[in-house]
């Protein structure tokens, strides 16, 4: 009986293919794109003001409430966020990827992917919370500060506009290196994936026809590895996009896109404007993928 | 040392030192090796793998370093010079080409590094790509090419840099049989265009001998011996040049003793041993000796006879289809036959 089945399945090779993708299509056309379809259709709703309640008519009324100054500002705050947290990642991965890939040997190799993934085993949001304690007023950077003499130079720092704050922990300066950390990982695997698939030889041949170590890395390594560094940004920057959790812990009164979602969501009830809130962050990805395109990300794939 | 001498190796030994499952030890890659490459010559380094070839190429090339010894490019000290600073260039096995660059770019990439103008940047690239028969290729990605057509851009990306020493590392292993032929004849006329020493790498003893003024042989680190391909294939010195250059019958001991009166080992070349009948009168400069003809295989060109010594030992024998057919051939299977050759054919080797 079975082996008829396998014999019938066997001699159906599209059949089988049908069936083993019958699931992840249905998940992802039902689960994925209707949900987004879905918030798409309710962003062209609106709140009405007296009722409470959602009107279900075709509108761009709610778009252009998105517009008004405070609300270009949370668009402007994040991204800018999500940029320097993505410039910051790809410094900080960079070298630690290049080492793993070209120097490390087989068992530190190991000990390395370990380390950087290891942190993502456990829950986000107590990893989060443990850098309230490093951050804090009385925090371990503080403490630090005070120890090498080093305080004033902090508070200094602290008195500063957009980046400064009444301590660390309730910062944009705190927000930005804990979305560091978080996403850090993200970036590391694959523009060390990217470089890993680098051969020597080319490396070689640079060298060979005269280039300088700085040069070779110039032309050769760093385009190949850009469609890694492209694929490392595009987790950071999204995340950092999309994420509420962070600014609510570590920031002040001030919106990032995530937060602001939650907020009129979940509190007024205003599902319409959480809706375009949300588009924005698709949009602004769409064109970084196009810009990442232009400039040749996705050619060495 | 004379002053045409391209790269001298002087007693240059490199040592790797292995460690494999709580063992270590170290493996002499190139042992304590002395060779000079003259100006202009086609030189190959011939060996089977683990030999030492590579590991000498790459020493040249400046991508490993001598333990000790020293590594000469024409008269200058080169031993600790780093690969950008040296000028040689390299076709590497896998070609290596970038591919993120178009084939121009590839090939102007030398030119590239050392900032040339674009117009004369291009003006070269594109006579390169006509020495290597690829005009109009300039504007295509590597991986568009065939493996062949990769080959010509890794030759031409090294020769646009008018380097004094070219090497090449088994450049033709992956290109099948006919493409490589082709090669050989190609790679060889375009040294002898532009002049230039090629240092060429290869295990396969047919392409050295076809392509090079000089060969070395190298087995396990050391040199066997240096020489012209015809004094390589007619006067090995050691039996491990006769048994990797060509085919070679090694005739030891009792069964040397028996056909030359004495013990000491010689190497007959299959293609000069004669068949004859077993009755056959045999003259005095030659060497005989009585067998059965165990197989025979059929190869069209020639045919080859394993014929087994009455003394013990086998002896190969390859004899050219001048007038017989693969039936005429048949038939000598199994029959009793004496074998001859004129004696400066055995040639004496070492141990």
């Amino acid at each position: 009986m079975l082996n008829r089945l396998s014999t019938f399945l066997y001699l159906r090779p599209k059949l089988v293919l049908a069936l083993l993708l019958l699931p992840p299509l249905i998940w992802f056309l039902v689960v994925y794109i209707g949900s987004l379809f879905t918030m798409l259709v309710n962003s062209f709703f609106y709140l009405d003001g007296f009722t409470g309640q959602v009107v279900r008519e075709f509108t761009l009324k709610t778009y252009a409430k998105l517009l008004i100054p405070a609300n270009v500002q949370i668009f402007a705050r994040t991204t800018s966020m999500a940029v320097a947290v993505t410039l910051m990642s790809i410094v900080l991965a960079f070298p630690l990827a290049y080492y793993m890939a070209r120097f490390a040997s087989a068992r530190m190799k190991t000990f390395l992917y370990l380390a950087v993934t290891l942190p993502l085993w456990s829950s986000y949001v107590v990893r989060v919370y443990s850098w309230k304690l490093i951050l804090a007023q009385e925090g371990i950077i503080s403490w630090f500060a005070r120890l090498v003499h080093l305080d004033g130079l902090l508070n200094w720092y602290l008195s500063l506009p957009v980046v400064g704050g009444p301590s660390l922990s309730v910062s944009a300066t705190g927000i930005f290196l804990v979305f560091v950390y978080i996403w850090l990982p993200y970036m590391i695997i694959p523009i060390q994936t990217a470089l890993e698939r680098v051969p020597k030889s080319l490396i070689e041949a640079s060298s060979d026809l005269g280039a300088t170590p700085v040069q070779t890395f110039r032309t050769v390594i760093l385009p190949l590895a850009f469609p890694g560094v492209i694929a490392g940004s595009i987790f950071t920057f999204s995340l950092t996009l999309g994420d509420f959790i962070v600014p609510s812990l570590f920031g002040n009164s001030s919106f990032y896109i995530g937060k602001a979602v939650l907020t009129y969501q979940g509190t007024s009830g205003n599902i319409p404007l959480a809706a375009a809130f949300t588009m924005g962050p698709i949009i602004i990805m769409s064109i970084y993928l196009l810009v990442a395109r232009k400039l040749g990300a996705f050619d060495a794939l | 040392m004379s002053d045409n001498t391209a790269i001298e190796f002087r007693d240059v030994s490199r040592v790797f030192s292995v460690k494999h499952e709580n063992q270590s030890g170290e493996v002499r890659a190139v042992d304590n090796v002395s060779l000079q490459i003259k100006d202009g010559e086609f030189f190959s380094l011939l060996g089977p793998s683990g030999s030492g070839k590579t590991t000498s190429l790459r020493m040249i090339a400046g991508f490993d370093r001598p333990t000790s010894g020293q590594i000469l490019l024409y008269g200058q000290n080169v031993s600790s010079l780093p690969p950008y600073a040296r000028d040689v260039n390299t076709v590497f096995q896998d070609y290596a080409l970038f591919p993120h660059m178009t084939v121009g770019e590839n090939v102007a990439y030398g030119l590239m590094i050392k900032k040339v103008a674009r117009a004369e940047r291009e003006k070269r690239m594109d006579e390169m790509l006509d020495l290597v028969q690829l005009p109009g290729f300039a504007g295509r990605k590597p991986l568009q090419l065939s493996g062949g057509q990769r080959q010509r851009v890794a030759l031409a990306r090294a020769l646009i840099n008018h380097p004094k020493v070219l090497l090449l590392d088994e450049p033709l292993g992956a290109l099948d049989l006919k493409l490589r032929q082709q090669m050989q004849v190609e790679l060889k006329s375009i040294q002898q265009r532009v002049g230039i020493t090629f240092i060429f790498v290869t295990h396969d003893q047919e392409e050295a001998l076809t392509m090079s003024d000089r060969i070395a042989v190298f087995n396990q680190g050391k040199i066997e011996q240096v020489g012209t391909p015809a004094e390589i294939y007619e006067h090995p010195q050691t039996p491990f040049v006769a048994g990797f250059v060509g085919v070679s019958n090694l005739v030891t001991g009792p069964v040397a003793k028996r056909i030359t009166n004495s013990d000491r080992t010689f190497s007959i070349r299959p293609e000069k041993i004669h068949l004859a009948a077993s009755s056959a009168e045999i003259d005095g400069d030659m060497y005989a000796a009585d067998g059965r003809v165990r197989d025979v295989i059929y190869l069209g060109l020639y045919t080859r006879y394993l014929v087994e010594l009455d003394g013990g030992g086998d002896l190969v024998v390859v004899e050219q289809n001048l007038k017989t057919t693969s039936m005429d051939v048949m038939k000598v299977k199994s029959q009793n036959v004496r074998l001859f050759w004129k004696k400066e054919h055995a040639r004496y080797v070492g141990g």
